[in-house]
């Protein structure tokens, strides 16, 4: 079928046309990129088919990080899982702490205080404004653009600060925990918040001059890694790569939690698929984020941020399951969790949007890209390989 | 959402295990009208988006419970389907053919929990776990501690220490100890500690 027919049906199967490769020949070389090289986000390797320069076929390899996070959970009591939830996704670790605390208030029927959603909000926003940016200086790093890469890394760390400052730990924050948040805001953390915001806001001017008007970067990314609309739903694809395909999916506004009911946006909605046209729509998510953080922080209310809860070294959660999702900077995240009315949880399954991207979809998106290409393919999909293996 | 699992009941034998939320139902059906049964949903029920597939190991009951999380991006409302399969011959039939992304998943759970899923594509080559010979290590029964032991060395230069004991030692000062003052204590406690410390 041709790859016309294939962009236009939905369902048709594409698993059932992976080609294969007469190495003997000499027109094929097989070449390893990864598990340790810089241009694979994160410790995972892609066997490649190339032909020339041109990849034919690719297998993506993971299990270099399997640290065995969800059996772990399985013997630690709910408040010792923790230090393990944050560490799933390195740039990303507030929503999986959120995703972990609230599963457990689900099950065990804690309402956190408004003033600890509110927050929670705020620390996830924040989250999702790191990630983004440090996702944009990779893209830039993965084609030559190093000083992109810099400039971006120093506006991630600002927000860092930030949250040193507010939970005393710039990357695993442990900050959010079943029934609210460990402690309240810092006092001037509001101001301190804006003079950071306004700092992200003129790089993102300069980040539109220096990567999104130069030629070669527009050259380069034009039509590289197109993600039909159709893909959306078989391939799970989800977060920015969904919405840059023309899908309005997201899970602040699809099933809102926290206060997103009350934070009145719309999901941005791309026009192009390609490395471009995601990216283009990264940096909207940055503003997008900035602005709602300002709106956030104008509206917290007084009061609690935590809730009293029990023992948690002789904490029993009410037997039962659930499932809970938020929208990190990669898509859909989500926990599904089985409790069995003992002390330790008995399934904790972390669903995280790269499971898919960087599997299923990838080895797809990079036949007939060249081997150049396949570094800023992968930053344009924000593959990390840490929630892959959990 | 009441249609929906009315229908399931009724064409595929399905049971409602747990009601969530609004939004969020679980409901089990036998393992041979399964794979039907979520095709349906996907096809008829608007339910097209698939979020995971899961497994849990009950051991006490012989069971393993697969679980289809499929999502309904229109309706805004996500299905569990709980397939329960015998813990002694796990087999399920494959839905690779439905969600292209559902291969990652039957391949994990073939190497995480031992359960086949005949015909789909590389399910039996290593995805994360290489060259394992141990049983599949998700399965409650695998023993993290014996494998543990078994498998890595204790470093050299390295002691284990009973914490309790370890805490009295350390922690709490001896009577002698508080007689003689908190500077004596501090060069006990860390021994060859900075020049600061010991003038």
């Amino acid at each position: 079928m041709s790859t016309a027919a294939r962009q236009t049906d939905p369902w048709y199967p594409v698993w059932a046309e992976r080609p294969s490769f007469d190495l003997a020949s000499g027109k094929y070389l097989k070449i390893w990129q990864g598990p340790q090289h810089p241009g694979v986000s994160g410790n995972m390797a892609l066997e490649l088919t190339v032909e020339g320069d041109i990849v034919r076929d690719c297998r993506a390899h993971v299990g270099y990080l399997h640290r065995g996070f969800e059996k772990l959970m399985e013997r630690r009591k709910y408040m010792n899982c923790f230090p393990i939830v944050c560490r799933i996704c390195v740039p990303e670790p507030d929503f999986n702490e959120h995703l972990f605390a609230s599963a457990v208030e689900e099950l065990a029927g804690i309402e956190i205080p408004e003033r600890a959603k509110w927050i929670r909000t705020l620390t996830l926003e924040l989250a999702r404004i790191a990630f983004l940016t440090m996702g944009l200086g990779g893209q830039a790093g993965s084609f030559g653009l190093g000083t992109v890469g810099q400039w971006c890394i120093v506006h991630r760390d600002y927000v860092l600060d930030l949250f040193e400052e507010l939970t005393g730990h710039r990357i695993y924050h442990m900050y959010i925990i079943p029934g609210g948040l460990r402690h309240d805001l810092t006092p001037g953390f509001a101001e301190r918040t804006e003079a950071v915001l306004r700092k992200i806001e003129k790089l993102m001017d300069e980040v539109q001059k220096v990567l999104f008007d130069n030629a070669v970067i527009m050259s380069r990314t034009d039509g590289l890694g197109v993600i039909p609309r159709p893909w959306v739903d078989p391939y799970g694809i989800a977060g920015t790569n969904a919405r840059a395909a023309g899908s309005s999916r997201d899970v602040r506004s699809d099933s809102p939690y926290l206060v997103y009911d009350d934070l009145d946006f719309a999901p941005i909605v791309g026009e192009r698929s390609d490395a471009y046209g995601r990216s283009l729509l990264r940096k909207r998510e940055i503003l997008m984020s900035a602005g709602l953080i300002r709106r956030i922080l104008s509206r917290i209310p007084d009061g609690p941020v935590r809730v009293k809860l029990p023992n948690p070294l002789h904490w029993k959660v009410p037997a039962g399951e659930t499932f809970v999702r938020a929208e990190s900077g990669r898509g859909e995240m989500g926990y599904f969790m089985v409790s069995d009315g003992t002390g330790f949880p008995r399934r904790v399954h972390v669903r995280g949007p790269s499971y898919t991207h960087a599997m299923a979809l990838f080895e797809e998106l990079v036949r007939g890209v060249s081997i150049a290409d396949v570094a800023g393919l992968m930053a344009s999909l924000q593959i990390c390989p840490p929630e892959i293996e959990r | 959402m009441n249609e929906t699992i009315l229908t399931l009941e009724q064409r595929f034998g399905a049971r409602l295990e747990a009601h969530r939320r609004d939004s969020l139902v679980f409901v089990s059906v036998p393992a041979d009208r399964a794979a039907q049964a979520v095709a349906w949903l996907r096809d008829r029920g608007g339910f097209t988006h698939l979020v995971m597939i899961s497994c849990v190991d009950w051991i006490e009951r012989g069971t393993f419970r697969l679980l289809y999380l499929l999502s309904s991006p229109q309706e805004r409302r996500d299905i569990g389907v709980y397939v329960d399969i015998p813990r002694d011959a796990p087999s399920m039939e494959s839905i690779h053919h439905l969600w292209a992304g559902a291969k990652v998943y039957q391949r994990e759970l073939r190497e995480m929990f031992g359960i086949d899923f005949p015909g789909s594509p590389g399910v039996n080559d290593p995805m994360i776990l290489e060259g394992w010979h141990d049983i599949p290590p998700m399965r409650r029964d695998f023993d993290t501690l014996a494998y543990a032991e078994r498998t890595y060395y204790p470093r050299e230069g390295r002691s284990t220490r009973d914490p309790a004991a370890d805490t009295a030692e350390r922690v709490y000062p001896t009577d002698e100890e508080l007689r003689r003052g908190i500077a004596d204590l501090a060069r006990r406690t860390y021994p060859g500690g900075s020049k600061d410390g010991e003038s």
